[in-house]
């Protein structure tokens, strides 16, 4: 069975004295009907394949537009050449979380997490920390089972697509489940996991989705580096012992509100905020004429 | 909702819904008809028209029609695939009537002739919806096994596919009965729970005023 609280999941957690993880594991069990090795193996698909996916960037490619490509290279060689500002892992994240947006622009194979146009932010955070900490594969597993369960209840209590709700419900579930995954990883317990969901959730409260020509490029791609950057701000926030005032479910419902509010212009038709720029609209002239 | 629906699908970008949904749709089109079309016209609807091109819906409807699912790498050269393979396709724009954004029609064709027409929308998190086949409603995911039986609107018919599938121990999970009007073809769309054996389908192909039986299921 899935969940339809967090809150549900922390009840479980304190009943039965399992992590967040264990009980979205045994939800999966039971829901597909699979062995916990088999749910542990498919998981383990979805790591694999946002690890390949990473390793395939190549940062010559341009999407079809020509709106972007090429800046998660360029991220990549001003961190490696000097002392950025964020210092050097949280640049590392930003490298990919727009590696990871462009090569999704481009057509190339990646997760969706939980959609294709956030799929950056997950694998932002999960690859750089798993590469600079000795972590084992069994707590990258857990880490995605936390976020695989945050998006689930986000999705059933709200909507995970920016056709929906915008871009706080596809990159804002992205980032609570990044950071529910972050904590998890650094030794977190379900509380505190519950905490990160809100909290990231919170900070992107009425984003809008407004892509330039309704393509997920511009401004998908940088948006994922928000959605990741601010996963790691809410983590360490939650593990220094910092809470959130309003409980995840109930910024949840928030979310939920803010979207169904939202005029349609600025749910993904390309009809309203940075799509009907003077400048966006040039570029939907040029797009249209070339590849229409 | 299946967790790797959230944290997954693995799928050839950019989009979900313009991309991997497209792929499926093209998918199901081609397992429905039996084969790779010799012929395909495509109609885009909506935002399938109007950002299609820029999310590749295009070179993924082609790539389900040449039987590719959406992690397929070979996606952005479905193209050139379908010209080696011998499908020949062409593109229209076309306005459906209260039809979801997202929205294809396929009209294909099997190189012995048989035809068939589908049109299907795409939900998002490349989930699909088949809303019509030849023109009958159908609204079915595909994400179940399917049965899509094409009869003589008749007394009787219901009663004798759910009996063949019941007598093969089969459990129906969702049955949708339709026709276009009193007398003409029916169609009768069954999700079951487990997969159907070919023989149980071959049975029910014989029945009396039974038109077309057509079965699908993707996980297989």
């Amino acid at each position: 069975m899935s969940f339809y609280s967090i809150e549900e999941i922390l009840q479980e957690c304190k009943k039965r004295d399992l992590t967040f993880a264990q009980v979205v594991i045994e939800s999966d069990m039971q829901e597909r009907e699979v062995s916990m090795e088999d749910s542990l193996k498919k998981m383990k698909q979805m790591w694999e394949a946002m690890v390949s996916a990473s390793n395939s960037y190549e940062k010559a490619l341009r999407s079809n537009s020509g709106l972007v490509g090429g800046d998660g290279g360029k991220m990549e060689e001003y961190l490696q050449s000097q002392k950025t500002i964020c210092g050097t892992f949280v640049s590392k994240v930003i490298a990919q979380a727009l590696q990871m947006g462009e090569s999704n622009a481009c057509m190339k194979r990646i997760v969706a997490a939980p959609t294709a146009g956030a799929c950056g932010v997950l694998p932002a955070v999960l690859i750089p920390y798993a590469k600079e900490y000795q972590v084992s594969e069994e707590e990258v597993l857990h880490a995605l089972f936390v976020a695989a369960g945050i998006g689930q209840v986000i999705a059933s209590r709200a909507f995970i697509a920016g056709a929906a709700g915008g871009c706080q419900a596809e990159v804002g579930s992205a980032s609570a489940m990044a950071a529910g995954a972050l904590v998890s990883l650094k030794g977190g317990d379900a509380t505190q996991i519950a905490h990160a969901c809100a909290m990231a959730l919170k900070a992107v409260l009425g984003l809008v989705c407004d892509p330039v020509a309704g393509l997920v490029e511009v401004p998908c791609v940088k948006r994922n580096v928000m959605g990741a950057v601010n996963a790691l701000s809410v983590a360490d926030m939650v593990l220094a012992g910092i809470k959130s005032k309003i409980p995840a479910d109930e910024v949840i419902d928030a979310m939920r509100e803010v979207g169904e509010k939202m005029d349609v212009s600025l749910r993904e038709t390309a009809k309203g905020g940075l799509a009907t720029t003077p400048s966006a609209l040039q570029f939907t002239d040029q797009i249209h004429n070339s590849i229409k | 909702m299946n967790l790797f629906d959230i944290l997954g699908p693995i799928m050839v970008g950019p989009s979900s819904s313009h991309t991997a949904g497209a792929v499926r749709i093209g998918n199901v089109g081609m397992k429905l008809l039996g084969d790779v079309p010799k012929k395909a016209s495509i109609y885009l609807h909506g935002s399938f028209a109007d950002t299609g091109k820029g999310h590749g819906t295009d070179l993924a409807i082609i790539a389900g029609l040449l039987g590719m699912e959406p992690d397929d790498m070979r996606i952005p050269h479905s193209m050139e695939i379908a010209k080696e393979k011998g499908l020949e396709f062409s593109f229209f724009e076309k306005q459906i009537r209260e039809a979801h954004p997202n929205t294809a029609y396929l009209q294909l064709e099997h190189a012995n002739g048989k035809r068939l027409d589908l049109q299907a929308c795409s939900l998002g998190g490349g989930r699909i919806l088949i809303n019509e086949i030849d023109g009958l409603r159908a609204n079915f995911h595909g994400d179940k096994p399917t049965l899509i039986v094409r009869n003589e609107d008749k007394p009787g018919h219901v009663a004798f596919v759910t009996t063949t599938l019941a007598n093969a121990g089969i459990n129906v999970a969702t049955l949708v009965l339709n026709r276009s009007k009193r007398g003409a073809d029916a169609v009768i769309v069954i999700e079951t729970d487990m997969d159907i054996p070919t023989d149980v389908i071959n049975r029910m192909e014989k029945g009396s005023g039974i038109h077309k039986v057509t079965y699908l299921n993707l996980q297989k």
